[in-house]
Formats: structure tokens, sequence, C-alpha cells
């Protein structure tokens, strides 16, 4: 019988997607009973919103001025606490999973399985490897505590169609003052989020510069879709690091993809691999995008762009 | 002495092409080209760039592989740490037992900062520097695009889902490093000389006390499923067509 514990992502008011989607991956444990922990400074609306998903039995509740921001120096010993009767401990394999639970899966004394995409049974999961070229199938040790990281991209989000208990609870572990937050700048753009927009458009090097970006914003606003970027467009400085989709940045799964100006290679097609549909946009007939592009059109992203803005309407 | 320790994984490099064996048993790694994990090149390039900043005074490299990881490591010479040290085993040893290992050098060598890379491009865990900072009860800080060194504490950026942010830790730390933090420098014909003079220490697992404890069972490993082969449109309009027939736009 296993007994999941699932670490919810929040941005300290709103629960993210990615926990809805952790717990899909969790139910297809065969007999799994599923419960979430929400630690936070102000916990009431992201554990009702936790409550809400469905398969949720319970969620606990980690209320402490503490846990305002994710320290994972800050958060791992609760949550390996909290861990105490549970078969396994889920996070999402995001920037924030990835930091905390293999800190989480050290204290419980076991090695991490990161990045499960698929379920094959409740201790033997399938994860990528060499960014996504070799599917590994492994089994983790029945009678150890399974922590892992879920890939997000892999699992569809949990209905909000359930209304779990929620329980306060103090796992009582002892925080560390050694790590300190001090301030976060990101993108907060008025357009969809990246991690979970049905439509994606995508612009790499062959932009040439910050300001040509903007043909890629205006598309996006266009079809209502978020904005991405190769890891060329990022390290060039045409835009900040968040927009990044490859096997170092974002792993997405929209419905449809833009790659424009974007020339393929192996780290990028790595973020997109579960993407519905793949549209490439490349004056290099040659590029490596084409090989694994549903709809390919060849030519001048600098006529072609504004071109498909005009004809959308 | 001031010590930064870094850690260096032998991998694939990352221009090989990744074939799996007809056998499902792993990938094929008899006669690639090996390389220094990219992201352990530039946490690498990172602790040379602090002590030439003067805030350290020596630099170690650390690796835990094969007897062919020497190549690696006297390539880490060359890029200037001033000493290494290879705990040499044929294992395939998990994550945690790796972390044990490096806890133990640096419970030993006692390092005021330790660098590793995000993630190593083979197996792509991304692990060892997380239980590392557990193990030894310090502060850590993943995916680092800037670091900063003052006063006991490190100021660092962390490149996140949603955009950047500022951590400050107390020293010693663990920290994690992108790709965004460095370009790591090229190696040059005399500091490979040089190199070859510098001390390179061979352990095994045991001289640290820990039991190369077996990674997770691998059932099998498979090339991923391939895409279809798509359809080349040949203007805007005909683009346009078949979205609207898929329901896309």
């Amino acid at each position: 019988m296993s007994k999941i514990l699932i670490v919810a992502e929040h941005d300290g008011g709103k629960l993210n997607a990615s926990t809805a989607k952790s717990v899909t991956c969790a139910a297809r444990i065969p007999g799994a009973t599923i419960d979430v922990a929400v630690l936070a400074a102000d916990a009431a609306a992201i554990a009702a919103a936790a409550a809400a998903l469905a398969g949720v039995s319970k969620v606990l509740v980690v209320e402490n001025p503490a846990n305002k921001e994710p320290l994972s120096a800050v958060l791992a010993p609760q949550i390996a606490k909290l861990a105490a009767g549970y078969t396994h401990v889920f996070g999402p394999s995001t920037t924030f999973g990835k930091d905390v639970m293999p800190r989480v899966a050290a204290l419980l004394g076991v090695s991490q399985v990161s990045d499960i995409m698929a379920v094959d049974g409740s201790h033997t999961f399938k994860r990528p490897i060499y960014a996504g070229n070799a599917i590994l199938t492994v089994e983790a040790p029945a009678g150890a505590p399974v922590v892992a990281t879920v890939r997000v991209a892999s699992f569809e989000a949990a209905a909000a169609s359930g209304s779990a208990a929620i329980e306060k609870v103090d796992p009582g572990a002892a925080l560390p003052t050694h790590t300190r937050f001090v301030s976060r700048s990101g993108a907060s753009t008025g357009r969809p989020d990246l991690q979970s927009a049905a439509k994606v458009v995508s612009g790499g090097r062959a932009l040439g510069s910050a300001e040509n970006f903007k043909l890629i914003y205006s598309l996006a606003d266009k079809l209502g879709a978020a904005v991405g970027a190769s890891r060329a467009a990022v390290d060039a400085g045409y835009v900040p690091n968040d927009l990044q989709v490859g096997q170092t940045g974002k792993i997405i799964a929209p419905q449809v993809y833009f790659a424009i100006g974007i020339s393929g290679a192996i780290q990028h097609m790595t973020g997109i691999k579960d993407a519905r549909t793949i549209v490439a946009i490349n004056k290099d007939g040659e590029a490596p995008i084409f090989e694994s592009a549903d709809i390919g059109l060849v030519g001048d992203l600098f006529t072609i762009v504004p071109e498909l803005e005009k004809a959308l309407g | 002495m001031r010590r930064i320790m870094v850690g260096v994984k032998r991998v694939v490099d990352y221009n090989v092409r990744i074939r799996v064996k007809p056998d499902n048993t792993g990938v094929i790694t008899e006669g690639v080209k090996m390389s220094i994990n990219p992201f352990d090149e530039i946490a690498l390039e990172q602790a040379l760039r602090i002590k030439e900043q003067g805030l350290a005074d020596e630099v170690l490299a650390v690796s835990i592989g094969p007897a062919d990881t020497q190549q690696q490591l006297r390539t880490a010479l060359a890029m200037g740490a001033d000493r290494a040290i290879l705990v040499q085993t044929d294992a395939a040893m998990a994550p945690l037992s790796i972390a044990r290992v490096f806890q133990k050098v640096a419970e030993a060598e006692q390092p005021f900062l330790t660098l590793l890379g995000k993630q190593a491009i083979d197996e792509d865990n991304g692990q060892t520097a997380q239980m590392l900072a557990a193990l030894l009860d310090r502060p850590q800080a993943t995916s680092c695009s800037k670091v900063d060194i003052a006063d006991g504490k490190a100021t660092v950026t962390r490149e996140v889902d949603s955009g950047l942010e500022t951590l400050e830790v107390d020293l010693p730390a663990v920290l994690s490093v992108d790709l965004r933090l460095n370009e790591p420098r090229y190696v040059k014909l005399p500091d490979i000389m040089k190199a070859k003079k510098k001390p390179l220490d061979i352990k095994s697992v045991a001289d640290y006390g820990v039991t190369e404890g077996a990674a997770f069972k691998t059932v099998k490993v498979d090339p991923p499923p391939s895409r279809q082969k798509g359809i080349i449109v040949k203007d805007v309009a005909e683009l346009v067509g078949v979205l609207q027939q898929k329901g896309l736009v």
C-alpha cells in the first residue's frame, strides 16, 4: 500500500499548477493514498486549492513565518519530518522541486528518482537521461522511502473537483538561519505562463536583437500565447533567462509550439518533446528543427512573422 | 588555507550523438569522447576566478570515477586547479553515495566553499550539491548565475522558473552553478605541461569509510520515441490553413 506525500509548490499566495500535475503522477501508482504538504507563512488559500485537487486525501499545513520564501535548507528538515509514515515523497521537477527534494532525500538517507516521466509500478519509473536521448527505467528498492521529482510536462493537471481535509501540523524540526532570502526579480508580463500555456511562440538567435524580439511578442499576443526562447537568444541577452526552453531551461508541453529562427539543437528539443504540434519557421531548410517539426515553413522570419500575424486577422 | 573544492565528473562529451545499446542495458560509451561535465567546468572556472580575486588560496578538484578520470582531472589542473583527488571506483555509485564521499573529503579538507555543476549531462540527476549540503548541514544555492564572496558570506543569484532569486548564505556553503555564470577559459599548451607536475592523489571509496552503495536497479534503457515526420508548407497562407484545420489558431 503506497502512501504518498506531495510537496506543494506555491508563490506565497497561489498554488502552482506543478502540484496538480504531481498529483496525477502519484495517482498512477495503484492503490495510492495521496496527501499534500503546504509549507508557507500564510497557507489558507494555497491549502484550499490543494484540498480541491481530485485524488488528494488530506492536506498537511505547516504555517510558519520562516516558510515565507522557499529556502530549501529551511523547508527540507520539515518535509523530512512530515515524511515519516509515507512510502513516497514527490515534488515537481521545477526549479523549486529540483532545489529542495534532493536535500529531503539525503536527510531520509536515500537517493532521488529525478524527473519521473512515467510510472510503471510503485517502485518502477521511467526518466529521461542524456538530455532525453535515452529513457531509463529504474527500480527503487522496496523498504526505503522513494523520494522523487515529477517531470510536470509528462502529466496533465488533476481536476479541481475534490474536497480533502485540511490539517494543521507542526513537524517540530530545528530550522537553520544560515540561508537568507534577499530578493526576487521576475517577469510578471501579463502573458500566459510559459510552463502551462497551451500555445507558445519561441524565438532564437536569428532574431538578432532584443528589439527584433518584439516580433515574437507581437505574434504571441495575437495568438494569446506565452513567449519562449532558445538558450542562444537568452545568452545573447535578447530576453531574460526565465524564457529559456530546453534541457537547462523549462520543459514544456503546449498544444502548439512555434519555433521561430531556432535551429533546433538537441538541448532545445529536449524541452519541447511533449508539444503536440511543433511549427518551425527558419530560413535554413537544412536546420535540424525541421526533422522534429510537424509543420515547417522555410523562409525569412522577418517577412513571414508579420505576414502570419496579419493573416491571423 | 582558504580552500575551494570543486566537483569534476567525467561524462560523454556533449557533442557526442548518444546511442542506446542494442540490448537495452545502457548507452554506448565505448570509444566515444569523454570530457569534464560542462557545468563542472563552469564551477571550476568560478573557483579559479575567486582565487584570482585574492579571496582563496587553493582550488582542489575532486572526482569520483574510473582510473581514466585522471584525464579530466589533468585538464582541471591545466585550467588552474592547484591539486586534485581521484576517488577511484568502477562502480556506478548512487548520488547519495557520491555525496557521502564528497562529505568525507570536505570534512578532511575543510573548504570554505564547494562548487559543483547543477547537473551532470549524462544522468541528469541534479542531486549531488543539495545532498552534500544536507549531509554537511550547510547552506545550499543551486543554479547560480552570479556569485559574490565577501565577509564570510556568499551572495548568489539563482536562475529560477520565475526569473532570478538572490540569496545570502553563510560560509562554508555548497553552490551548484548554471550556464550563464561564466565562460570557462581555454587550456593553453604550457599549462598542460605544468599540470603534469601538480599533485593528483588517488584514493579509494573505502579510504573515506563510505560503501559504494548501488544506484537504483536499471531495468532497461530505451531510445526515446521518435516524432512522426512532418510536412513542409510553401507559404503563410498554407500554414494558416493547416493550423486552422487542426484547430490550433
